[in-house]
């Protein structure tokens, strides 16, 4: 190791590492206690968990992530190719469309196939009259895999669409004026050039289906999310909810790990675009891709809204008991705005750290957000239950340890967006200001920070919008009696109330729209790529 | 309204050396610029010249030798004055203009409230009248250039360092902005330092010029002798086109394949005799030469030409000057050479 390289070159000031510190030690609660609590009793719940659930719940979880992980990028790289690549009309509103469905929180998506497709679902009341009384079983593995292929694909469609639009075509017209076709060309130029941005979104979408809760749950696939739950309500020893939380999260680390592994591998100088590009005409085909996107469109994003209007007006006409809305709603949007507030003030500085500052700390911090953006937030959630119990009495059952739950799920998406931002930022403004005799957290204040406004936006949206669709550490961690839209929703759809349901979700997926609506339209969506 | 002149003070380089890693960036750079004195750093890509620049402006740590701006030490081992309290300017390659403010603001930056005043003036010398209100984004490359080298100056620096401020302008405003830059810098009296890899703008500008090479500079002088009298082969090759010929000094002549040649200085014995090809005069001098080639350049003319015995060499000749290849001369060599001692 090269001790000097990790020495800053400069010193950075504190009001940079006292975040970096803080921001290090709060990911370190949720390890240490799940570390802890998941070995107090010995190896032996070790030991029994994998010789009963383990070895089954692995395969199951990993089955269903490669599968949704295959169909994101089905879906995912043909949508983005088409539009920022091909002549379709209409390209920007197309790719917003394919955007918004990340406002739909997979709980939703999974209430709403459940609603339409079911028992007693609409799709059989419709068939019910033609002598149709049973439908394919929805319950179980396709359906939890289309449930998160269409809440899960609009991250990979992002991740694809920013590597599409920001690569170099000159690579791809040196091809072309060598005699190389088109066809030849995509496949020797522009899908080498894809597979980081690939391994990227594949990534993405394995992590996102094994920290998912809700769908597996309401469509009954038993996976680490959904037995850890079951396990934590159902008995008074919570051991077993620990050793199983702590396996899961070595596992989305190692993946997280060796993915790094071969993306560094893979890693290769990135050039901006210089020129337009040429739109590809598509001709008699473009029928087809319209029909393509038509349909990823619909399943995304009409069906879980239109199943839910559906069910709002049946429960209108049928006089249905609706939850109060409004403490839940002012209580999700609060929590929001706060979570997004701190996540972003104490991601900032370490983003500042990080990119300009290097050094031990800045490495630490870095690495700290590896590991909590792997943990799933069931698996944090519990960490600090486990923490609040023991330790600090006095937060747990408040929100403040809601909103600490928040803070230390979301920095790492805070961080990654912020820190791109200012990877983009010329370094030697900054150099500038203190040659003009401008202190270094002067230099922040009129320089770094005037200049990152944008992606402190993007950023606090990110955030706004992440927390506003968290299921599983809203459930575990908010106060008794603490009402919230993710929780309105969860307790609704259990008890498949789905007209109850159908008017938090929707107020859910409205509040929600609107940072990602400003995001895409501005597309500084791309901060979301991780 | 008259500027207030800047406080020039002189700078003192000794033994620096900033790592990266295990890489010597710059290994034991000595420079001393006395104070309102422009010098100017030449060298090659990666010779460790901007490194030793930032090193003065506070953006790098020594790892050896000190640093001492007014005979006080700004960096050394112990001592690192940090940048923004060094009161060093610095014009950076790319002018590291702030893009969120005007062009008023940007000078204005480094100044106490309330300087408006000064910002005008500024703005008059520079003669940007009329566009303090403009972004950066919106002003051509030599109005940049001008923007950035007056908020340098507004904070009255002690020492102003300037990074290839010429690099990124094309050749005839390039011409235009070093005697621009020059005037200011004289009429400031400022102690400027500037990092060029172009000889052209080094000899042109700099009162004196330091020759950096491997993270060393290896030799101070004014651009007269480095031109007409470098202290080795290596640093003649900075200066311009340089070509060396065998020869055999005795005092203040040698014998060289051109003929008896006069020495800059004198030497005795085996020696290499530095004869840049403009200082090579055809025509009715004495050994006969045979043109290979002629490349035509416009003010001038590049004729390669044949001696036996010795590798083809160049010489320049104004291009109205009637030469073809297979043509003949007499050529010969009219100006006092230096040469130097063959090793060993």
């Amino acid at each position: 190791m090269n001790w000097a390289a990790l020495r800053p070159a400069r010193k950075a000031p504190a009001a940079l590492w006292l975040p970096g510190l803080l921001a290090v030690a709060l990911t370190f609660i949720p390890v240490f206690y799940l570390a802890l609590r998941s070995t107090e009793d010995g190896w032996s719940p070790w030991s029994r968990a994998f010789h009963t659930s383990v070895p089954q719940l692995l395969q199951r979880s990993l089955w269903l992530a490669a599968v949704v992980a295959l169909f994101c990028v089905a879906v995912a790289v043909p949508a983005a190719w088409l539009t920022t690549r091909a002549d379709i009309p209409a390209r920007r509103v197309w790719s917003v469309l394919l955007t918004v469905p990340l406002a739909i929180p997979s709980y939703i998506t999974a209430l709403a196939v459940v609603a339409f497709l079911g028992p007693k679902g609409m799709l059989q009341g419709w068939l019910e009259p033609l002598g149709v009384d049973r439908l394919p079983e929805v319950y179980g593995f396709w359906g939890a895999a289309f449930t998160l292929t269409c809440a899960g694909y609009p991250y990979v469609y992002l991740v694809v669409r920013a590597a599409l639009a920001s690569a170099d075509t000159a690579e791809e017209e040196a091809s072309r004026s060598l005699g190389v076709s088109p066809l030849r060309t995509f496949f020797a130029i522009t899908l080498p050039g894809l597979v980081p941005a690939l391994a990227a979104g594949i990534l993405l979408s394995v992590l996102y289906t094994l920290s998912d809760f809700g769908a597996v749950s309401l469509l009954n696939y038993s996976t680490f999310t959904r037995d850890i739950f079951i396990e934590y309500q159902s008995s008074f020893d919570r051991t077993g909810a620990a050793v199983l939380g702590a396996i899961l999260g070595l596992v989305t680390l190692l993946i997280l790990t060796s993915e790094l592994g071969v993306r560094s591998w893979l890693a290769r100088g990135r050039k901006r675009r210089q020129a337009a590009v040429r739109l590809v005409p598509l001709g008699r085909w473009g029928v087809l891709a319209l029909a393509f996107l038509s349909i990823a469109v619909s399943l995304a994003l009409v069906l879980p809204v239109g199943v839910l209007i559906y069910w709002l007006i049946n429960g209108l006409r049928a006089n249905a008991d609706f939850p109060a809305l409004a403490p839940a709603v002012r209580h999700s949007v609060e929590m929001a705005l706060a979570g997004a507030a701190i996540t972003v003030a104490l991601a900032f500085p370490v983003a500042i750290l990080s990119a300009r500052y290097g050094g031990l700390l800045a490495r630490a911090a870095e690495q700290a957000a590896y590991v909590t953006h792997a943990l799933p937030g069931l698996v944090v959630a519990l960490a600090l239950v486990f923490f609040g119990i023991r330790y600090a009495t006095g937060l747990y059952q408040t929100v403040w340890m809601l909103l600490l739950a928040y803070v230390i799920l979301f920095v790492p998406n805070a961080l990654s967006a912020l820190r791109g931002t200012l990877v983009r930022q010329p370094a030697n403004l900054e150099d500038a200001a203190a040659s003009l005799g401008k202190g270094p957290l002067m230099a922040i204040a009129t320089v770094t920070a005037p200049l990152a406004r944008p992606g402190l936006a993007a950023a606090f949206a990110l955030v706004f919008l992440t927390i506003m669709k968290e299921l599983p550490a809203t459930l575990i961690l908010s106060p008794p009696g603490y009402q919230t839209l993710p929780g309105l929703v969860w307790s609704r759809s259990t008890d498949a109330l789905y007209a109850g349901a159908a008017l938090p979700a929707l107020a859910l997926i409205a509040v929600a729209a609107i940072p990602v609506g400003l995001l895409a339209w501005k597309g500084d969506i791309g901060a979301l790529e991780s | 309204m008259i500027l207030e002149l800047s406080n020039p003070e002189p700078l003192d380089c000794a033994g620096v050396e900033v790592r990266f890693g295990s890489l010597k960036a710059v290994n034991g750079a000595n420079l001393q610029v006395a104070a309102g004195e422009i010098v100017a750093i030449l060298g090659r890509s990666g010779s460790g010249k901007t490194t030793l620049l930032r090193a003065i402006a506070g953006f790098e740590r020594v790892a050896a030798g000190e640093i001492r701006i007014g005979g006080r030490v700004v960096e050394s081992t112990s001592v690192s004055v940090p940048a923004h309290k060094r009161s060093v300017g610095l014009v950076f390659q790319d002018y590291a203009l702030f893009p969120n403010r005007t062009v008023a603001a940007n000078i204005a930056y480094g100044l106490p409230r309330g300087s408006a005043a000064r910002v005008t003036e500024l703005l008059r010398r520079g003669e940007l009248e009329g566009l303090g209100g403009r972004y950066p984004h919106q002003l051509s490359g030599g109005q940049q250039q001008r923007v950035a080298v007056l908020r340098s100056l507004a904070p009255h620096p002690r020492i102003l360092l300037l990074d290839e401020p010429f690099s990124n302008l094309d050749a005839a405003l390039r011409l235009a902005m070093r005697e621009e830059l020059v005037t200011i810098l004289r009429a400031e009296g400022m102690t400027a330092v500037l990092v060029t890899h172009d000889r052209t703008d080094a000899m042109a500008a700099a009162d004196r010029i330091a020759v950096m090479d491997a993270g060393r500079v290896i030799e101070t002088a004014t651009p007269l002798n480095l031109y007409m009298r470098p202290s080795s082969k290596e640093s003649a090759t900075y200066a311009a086109d340089a070509q060396f010929f065998p020869g055999v000094a005795n005092g203040d002549t040698a014998e060289t394949p051109l003929g008896t040649v006069r020495l800059s200085m004198p030497l005795r014995g085996g020696c290499e005799v530095l004869i840049r090809p403009e200082w090579i005069g055809v025509k009715g001098l004495g050994v006969p030469a045979t043109v290979v080639r002629r490349r035509f350049e416009g003010a001038h003319a590049r004729l390669v030409l044949s001696v036996p015995g010795i590798p083809e060499f160049v010489a320049v000749v104004p291009s109205w000057m009637a030469a073809e290849a297979n043509d003949s001369f007499e050529i010969g060599v009219n100006v006092a050479v230096p040469a130097f001692a063959t090793a060993g």
